[in-house]
């Protein structure tokens, strides 16, 4: 049977047939998709973990016990889970286990552009690279008997392209992975340095078994053609590179570490020119170079950015083929760019208002919230990573010491869950000053509204314990804690006030759902009476998207306003008045 | 490595929220129901907050690259004035533009920076062979939902792919839950009939701009 599958949705399919019995992922962008499309199969315990950390160690128990087991992140979310990462190599995993890491070039939907295959080498565990729908769907299950036959954890390396584009996937049933009765084994399952140094030989041996194993044929595809040109390449790039140059000859790789040494040798010798075609960095050409084969690689393509067909063209055959062929004039620098915005009616928009009104220095963190950052708000100074704002806003109080511009860390619930408790546990114990405002929307809105502990509610669904960031923020001590309701300014102002001058630690949970969760108009859409209006451009810095300004004409498009009131609350004039209430006055 | 026959290459851009993800998988699904191979571009995450979006759609004997490449698109399905213009290099010289005369303000254009360009469907039709533009929100209002015009979109689109009728009802089946197919169906019908209806001839004979206001 036939699907048309989403590259996560395959490997989801991958995992299903694979026998996998317990999966686990926090939301990010491109990986999301992998642990949704699994949770759709009962033979599988899916669950949203409050990081990657946690997801990879909960995958390696699973795995440990004799269960198959798949992890999914982001690029980034492979920093957070570095740590267990490196010493799982070494204690193995009896039952099989995948990590899937989403890269994402291009930067999509991401803060930087780090390029994961180097954590194949550098943990020293095998990697695979699908380049499409179908072959994440069979690398998935490849990876599952590799993991299984030499004891390590296998790296999946997928990109946005592949994550988020969809390909015609043959289905296959399920071969249920039975669990063999547990045994205990301490010498390879604690790592003492004892135990380790015994291990780390096994290691490097495997590898180098490995890059013969029989298994290198399922994975690699050979294409002879023209024997003067020579693409060596891997993932989607791969697909470029056959639409643009289809009489060369190729040899793609699907296990990309270790690589088919004796292979890519043979090769070499049978064509004149060898071009390496890879997405960001380096990574084939350099360890190609490093056996002694010439090649053409990031000289031709580009290091930064995504590749598409395009790139790859203008990398074969010089920059000047495309200018000739269409020589009309551009129209690409009279274009308005159309950056993302707040949703109209977004509950974030009121308290960076406010921020900016108190003049806070504002450190940043990832999620919907980081557009705050944009103009007309401009209300942030930092985005790091993620949890990164608790930290950083300690930081620089010390430093900057300023009254006149006190600092705030803003977080969300979900992202204060991943990584920012554990710096609010060091504000408290270092004794700062700083305020930390938690966005408390009630989900991970940027990734598409995953429950998360706060929430109450599992990925299968299921209700469970509401974690209490109020009560949580207490417990660790925090002196001064309060929850504002962000459509009201004022309170927001007041409450903003009162943690500046209150000479200690606060948090202020700012508390109202996703506006998109909440699927109804807060109320009637607003209108501004232009009788009152003094043009003041007030209402326009709140970054709502229904509100628009043509020439000195000031109108709230009454298809995109939901009713929150926000812009009405900050109008010093009272020009913007509900619908309903100007129909009453005329 | 044969050279595979011709495939078809079809851009849909507009702006996140506009039914554009939808409209890209009913059309890939009905590509694959044809028996073709086929593959979808898109991207999620942050663009998807009002964002420009833009799915490439390409389908044929055997499709390679999932991304479109420059002056290669047949066919654009533009829900929004401004990214057909954003995106129109990737028109072939021989291709058709469909362009949804619905503007959306972007940020700088909303706050007084910067101007909505003018003369969008004429600096498109210098660069394409067919383009049809029509007011497909006040069509889609007019039908009972203004978030249709995606498939009043595809159904224009479908009289120029030669799948049959059929396969487009399985398509639309599999991707809109059933409580939302009858008035998708509907509009994907004032689509398919549109052009026949308001130009009378057909649509194979269609050359040059045709701007259709109401």
């Amino acid at each position: 049977m036939k699907a048309l599958l989403s590259g996560n949705e395959a490997i989801a399919r991958g995992a299903y047939e694979a026998g996998v019995i317990f999966a686990s992922a926090y939301p990010g962008t491109p990986s999301t998709e992998i642990l949704e499309a699994i949770a759709h199969y009962d033979e599988i315990q899916a669950q949203w973990a409050p990081n990657e950390k946690v997801a990879l160690e909960t995958a390696a128990g699973a795995s440990l016990a004799g269960g198959r087991a798949l992890v999914a992140m982001k690029h980034v979310g492979l920093n957070v889970a570095a740590d267990p990462l490196f010493s799982l190599v070494y204690m193995g995993c009896p039952g099989g286990l995948v990590i899937v890491s989403a890269d994402d070039p291009g930067m999509h939907s991401s803060q930087n552009e780090q390029d994961n295959r180097w954590y194949a080498r550098a943990a020293k565990l095998p990697m695979l690279e699908p380049s499409d729908s179908q072959e994440a769907r069979i690398f998935t299950k490849l990876a599952f008997e590799i993991s299984e036959k030499y004891n390590t954890p296998v790296l999946l390396r997928i990109t946005t392209r592949i994550a988020h584009s969809s390909s015609v996937v043959t289905l296959e049933p399920r071969a249920e992975h039975p669990i063999p009765p547990y045994q205990k084994n301490s010498e390879h399952h604690v790592l003492l340095p004892v135990h380790a140094r015994k291990i780390h030989p096994e290691i490097e041996a495997r590898l180098q078994r490995l890059s013969r194993d029989a298994v290198m044929q399922k994975c690699t595809t050979i294409l002879r053609g023209n024997s003067d040109v020579g693409i060596i390449t891997a993932g989607v790039a791969f697909h470029y590179a056959c639409e643009v140059f289809p009489e060369a000859s190729f040899f793609k790789l699907g296990m990309t570490h270790p690589m088919p040494v004796d292979w890519l040798f043979e090769f070499a010798l049978s064509v004149r020119n060898i071009f390496v075609i890879e997405e960001l960095d380096p990574f084939l050409e350099e360890q190609i170079r490093a056996l002694g084969i010439e090649v053409t690689g990031k000289d031709r393509f580009p290091v930064v950015g995504e590749l598409n067909p395009d790139r790859v063209r203008q990398g074969l055959y010089g920059p000047e083929t495309e200018k000739k062929e269409h020589s009309h004039e551009p129209v690409s620098d009279e274009i308005p760019p159309r950056p993302p915005v707040f949703c109209p009616g977004c509950p974030h928009a009121g308290m960076f208002w406010a921020l900016k009104k108190l003049r806070f220095r504002v450190t940043g963190d990832i999620g919907c919230y980081t557009l705050g950052a944009l103009p007309p708000l401009a209300a942030m100074d930092s985005c790091l990573n993620m949890g990164a704002s608790i930290g950083m806003a300690e930081g620089m109080e010390r430093v900057l010491k300023d009254s006149r511009h006190p600092v705030a860390a803003v977080i969300g619930d979900s992202t204060f869950i991943h990584s920012g408790i554990t710096g609010l546990i060091d504000l408290v114990y270092n004794g700062s000053h700083a305020v930390v405002v938690i966005l408390d929307n009630g989900t991970t809105a940027m990734t598409g509204h995953q429950p998360h502990p706060g929430t109450g509610r599992t990925l299968k669904g299921h209700s469970t314990h509401k974690l209490d960031i109020e009560q949580l923020c207490r417990a660790l001590g925090v002196p001064h804690v309060e929850i504002v309701n962000p459509y009201h300014l004022d309170d927001v102002i007041q409450a903003l006030k009162r943690a500046k001058s209150a000479g200690e630690l606060s948090v202020i949970i700012s508390r109202a759902p996703c506006i998109l969760l909440e699927k109804r108009r807060l109320g009637a859409p607003l209108v501004i009476d232009m009788n009152l209006c003094k043009a003041c451009n007030v209402c326009l810095q709140l970054g709502c998207p229904a509100i628009e300004r043509v020439g000195q004409q000031y109108r709230i498009d009454p298809a995109f306003c939901v009713g929150c009131g926000l812009c009405a609350r900050g109008c010093q004039l009272r020009a913007i008045v509900s619908s309903d209430d100007m129909m009453i006055m005329n | 490595m044969k050279l595979p026959s011709e495939t078809t290459n079809v851009i849909l851009c507009g702006v996140g929220g506009q039914g554009i993800l939808l409209a890209g998988r009913i059309l890939a699904v009905a590509a694959l129901e044809a028996g073709l191979d086929v593959k979808k571009a898109e991207v999620h995450g942050m663009a998807q907050r009002g964002g420009s979006v833009i799915t490439h759609v390409r389908f044929g004997e055997r499709v390679f690259s999932p991304l479109i490449a420059s002056h290669q698109a047949h066919f654009m399905l533009a829900f929004e004035p401004l990214e057909a213009l954003r995106y129109l290099d990737f028109m072939s010289p021989d291709g058709t533009i469909f362009i949804n005369q619905q503007k959306i303000l972007p940020q700088p254009v909303r706050v007084g920076k910067m101007a909505y360009p003018t003369g969008i469907v004429s600096k498109c039709k210098k660069r394409v062979h067919r383009l049809i533009a029509i007011n497909a929100t006040h069509n889609a209002e007019s039908i009972g939902d203004p978030r249709v015009a995606n498939l009043i979109f595809l159904g224009m689109l479908s009289r120029f792919l030669g799948f049959p009728e059929s396969i487009w009802q399985k398509a639309i089946q599999a991707c809109i839950p059933s409580t939302k197919q009858e008035i998708n169906i509907r509009a994907f019908q004032f689509g398919r009939d549109f052009l026949m209806r308001r130009l009378s001839i057909p649509e194979k004979e269609i050359r040059g701009t045709y701007i259709i206001t109401s």
